[in-house]
């Protein structure tokens, strides 16, 4: 392993979508949870129960069994004052941290920004999937947007080493910085240098690794194995992302069947992950978050459930302090917010915990303010 | 003719259509520009010249494409003697979206899609009016999940907040939470038959109905208006507000003038042009809300013919226009799902938009992931000198001289393609490059390769990316 692996690399898996935090980590025990869920349930018998009151929905079981290795930090009741329910003004709160205005910054794009001023490695943060999500998004910090790892480069096409290389030089040239273009042109400009250089890069990746680990098919399990393809090829990323894709968590309808399907993957996913991780003994650096932008409504619709929030969160490595943290909201009508489970943490409380106590940044300007952090590193 | 004629009339083309080989630049520059934006704005008065008749009688193996979905709808944007159709069938895509991640039935989408072909250039209230009533949409936003007494709000939301008003205008706030749940009441009973069971009849589709049992009677304040409203009465409420006028005029503006910030910044930063958006809205309500009239304005103002390379391609812009340049894929063959694929690739998923919000768009497309899927698939196309379109552009060069500068070679191909602009450092990088082959013999071996490469090279430029 080489050296420059040894600092901590954060993982981010976002749910699009908003999951069911109730299906989720399910509070079995709590009759309001049967009452408001005469159709859109987890079957109490079948949940495993982390104590008398909540368990996970047996989809998570191959997260259960992190959790029982003292692996997992669950956050429940995670979200942000005066909750919005629009799927893409929450995902741009969570994205930016800006609850009140729309913000154009994403805190991975910032912590990428302090933990590489000078952009001496345009791979400092990667990204799996098409599109950068805005959290890895401002406006001058490289980060590399890779859909397929096996193909990734630039003009790829062209008949002929030389020419190839002619024409990379000419690419390189035309794409390099120059005064007077408008922002944009500049983004573009900036686009292209470091795409070139990332690619070059990258493409080293796939032909390093080799695993006894089996992925599953899924876009999140493929995107999981690039992940650890990229950090064992040591090219000094520090943040890495990727997209359950489709919005798929938001189960309007149909709720139970897709939600147990998706979460099989989910955790199926994380599970040969974090295999590979053990496989390749890099356990200890990794450190993965988990996380959606809304809970979903107490009540369910009869078929699956509407935007709520309220949600909940995961951190899964083994150097995290295993357990629950936040409280699980309380379900009495008394206690909702407009039908909504009521959050008790702030999420950016939980991003100064990993921006702080794992990455070693200064959390404030990242995030916005002082929040309190959790004990879950 | 004019060079600056054929110049307009190409940007006119990247707007109104997908863009077009010179030969056919000169021709509609040769009717005239008016003219010509006139026949776009009427594609009922001609055939579109895709012939699914022929297609499913001799070869078999399409008639799956011709059920619909993403591949059959390329293939039009491919053909289609009817651009703007598909333009405006795109542009509702895009903002009025479903996605087939959870439709999960193309010939149903395919309903949705065609009845973007017949009323996109129509009436704004009749538009909404079909959308609610389309199947896929029922389904995708779940209001066949809504029921009188048990609302599901995702469509009565998305219909103000996504497709119709925006959150806000001017700093203000367009609507409040009480305004979505009266919208959704009034939605109630607006669903679907249950379709036919997929097997073993085949893949039948769902139809529309409104089933008054099922549907919230109650009096509803929507808008500060009161009264027992049904949807149709909150799609006439929507359709005369200012708001509404601002947002379809935004919405123009930001598909076929020039890219503006993204939908969720609109309620706090202004427009980028007030006075063309001003002048769209006045005509939204001059024509009582006729899409078609609003283009016509849009296409023959200055604030359009000014605004050339003041937008990033769409990944469906950048692949269909470099098809229909190059002449690929005028005949049946296979290919045309890897076509898709690469729009995929690109980042924009045909049929299917990662979320209601539907695509974000300008530099938004690019990201070092995206431009580099974007710019070899352009440079492959392009440089492949057996592709008509390509030869096309080799020969008109040819018949040029016996020998042609390193410059013209560059200007040539530049015009050629759709007078496309390039920075003066760019030119000036390519004509130096040229330069290092020398003077070029049109009878030489190595002209259509040298030609060829050129091609892959402008494609290559940030300038190329832009419409």
């Amino acid at each position: 392993m080489a050296t420059n692996t040894q600092d901590h690399v954060l993982v981010v898996l976002q749910l699009s979508g908003g999951n069911d935090a109730l299906n989720t980590i399910v509070p079995y025990a709590d009759p309001l949870y049967l009452e408001n869920r005469p159709a859109v349930r987890i079957d109490p018998e079948k949940v495993l129960p982390i104590n008398e009151r909540i368990g996970f929905n047996p989809a998570l079981e191959p997260i259960k069994a992190l959790w029982d290795a003292g692996k997992v930090a669950i956050i429940q009741g995670i979200g942000y004052p005066h909750p919005n329910r629009s799927h893409f003004r929450s995902m741009d709160i969570w994205h930016t941290c800006e609850p009140d205005k729309v913000g154009t910054e994403g805190w991975l794009g910032r912590a990428i920004r302090d933990i590489d001023p000078t952009h001496d490695n345009v791979l400092t943060g990667v990204n799996f999937g098409r599109g950068l999500p805005r959290a890895l998004a401002v406006p001058g910090v490289p980060v590399a947007s890779v859909g397929n790892l096996e193909t990734y480069g630039v003009l790829t096409g062209i008949q002929g080493e030389d020419q190839r290389t002619e024409a990379l030089g000419l690419f390189s040239n035309m794409y390099a910085p120059r005064l007077g273009r408008t922002l944009v042109k500049e983004y573009i400009s900036q686009t292209g240098v470091d795409a070139l250089k990332g690619a070059d890069i990258l493409n080293t990746a796939p032909q390093k690794y080799a695993s006894t680990v089996k992925y599953g098919g899924d876009t999140v399990a493929q995107y999981l194995r690039n992940i650890a393809q990229v950090y064992f090829a040591g090219l000094g990323t520090r943040i890495m992302y990727t997209t359950a894709p489709q919005n798929s968590f938001d189960t309007h309808a149909s709720e139970l069947g897709k939600h147990t399907q998706l979460w099989q993957e989910v955790s199926n996913g994380v599970s040969a992950f974090c295999q590979d991780l053990q496989e390749h003994h890099a356990g200890d650096n990794v450190m993965l978050l988990l996380f959606t932008e809304f809970g979903r409504r107490v009540h369910d619709n009869g078929s699956g459930t509407d935007h709520g929030s309220g949600g909940i969160a995961f951190v899964i490595g083994d150097a995290v302090q295993g357990g629950l943290y936040g409280e699980y909201p309380s379900l009495a009508s008394g206690k909702l917010l407009e039908g909504d489970l009521h959050f008790n943490n702030d999420f950016r409380g939980t991003y100064a915990t990993l921006l702080e106590r794992w990455l070693g940044l200064d959390a404030k300007p990242i995030v916005g303010g002082s929040f309190e952090q959790l004990d879950f590193i | 003719m004019a060079a600056n004629d054929i110049a307009l009339m190409a940007h006119l083309m990247r707007r109104a259509g997908f863009g077009a080989p010179y030969q056919e630049l000169e021709a509609r520059a040769a009717k005239g520009y008016e003219a010509t934006v006139e026949e776009l704005l009427h594609p009922e008065a001609q055939s579109d010249g895709i012939d699914a008749d022929v297609l499913e009688r001799y070869f078999m193996e399409w008639r799956e494409m011709l059920a619909g979905g993403p591949n059959y709808w390329a293939w039009r944007m491919l053909n289609s003697h009817r651009p703007l159709e598909e333009k405006i069938a795109l542009f509702w895509h895009g903002v009025l979206c479903t996605g087939s991640s959870k439709v999960q039935h193309a010939k149903q989408q395919l309903i949705e899609f065609d009845m973007f072909r017949r009323c996109g250039l129509g009436s704004f209230r009749d538009i909404l009016l079909e959308i609610s009533r389309d199947p896929s949409m029922i389904f995708y936003l779940d209001n066949c999940m809504s029921h009188k007494g048990a609302i599901n709000e995702n469509y009565g939301r998305e219909l103000l907040e996504l497709f119709s008003m925006g959150v806000g205008m001017d700093g203000q706030p367009n609507y409040s939470e009480d305004d979505v749940k009266a919208c959704a009441r009034a939605f109630t009973g607006w669903t679907l038959t249950t379709p036919v069971p997929r097997y073993p009849y085949g893949v039948y589709t769902a139809r529309f109905i409104y089933n008054p049992d099922d549907h919230d009677d109650g009096e509803k304040t929507f808008l500060g208006e009161t009264g027992n409203w049904d949807g149709e009465d909150i799609i006439n409420i929507i359709a005369k507000q200012p708001a509404t006028a601002r947002f379809i005029s935004r919405h123009l503006y930001n598909f076929f003038v020039a890219d503006d910030v993204q939908v969720p910044a609109w309620q706090n930063t202004p427009p980028r042009d007030p006075e063309a958006i001003k002048m769209l809205e006045d005509e939204y309500f001059r024509s009582n809300y006729e899409i078609r009239a609003m283009l016509r304005v849009l296409f023959n103002a200055d604030f359009f013919k000014n605004a050339r390379f003041a937008k990033v391609k769409s990944p469906v812009e950048t692949v269909v226009g470099t098809m229909r340049l190059v002449g690929d894929f005028t005949t049946p063959k296979p290919g045309v799902p890897a076509l898709v694929a690469e729009m995929r690739y690109m980042g924009q998923d045909l049929a299917n938009p990662p979320t209601v919000e539907g695509w974000h768009t300008g530099q938004e497309w690019i990201d070092s992931g995206t431009l580099v899927e974007r710019i070899n698939f352009t440079a492959d196309q392009m440089g492949n000198i057996n592709l008509p379109g390509v030869r096309a552009v080799i020969e008109r060069l040819a018949a040029e001289g016996p020998t042609l500068t390193p410059e013209r070679l560059v200007d040539g191909c530049l015009e050629l393609l759709g007078h496309y602009e390039l920075a003066d450092d760019t030119y000036s990088m390519l004509v130096t490059h040229a330069q290092k082959g020398g003077a070029l013999r049109t009878d030489a071996d190595d002209f259509a390769p040298r030609v060829g490469q050129m091609l892959q090279l402008i494609a290559s430029t940030q300038e190329y990316l832009f419409a």
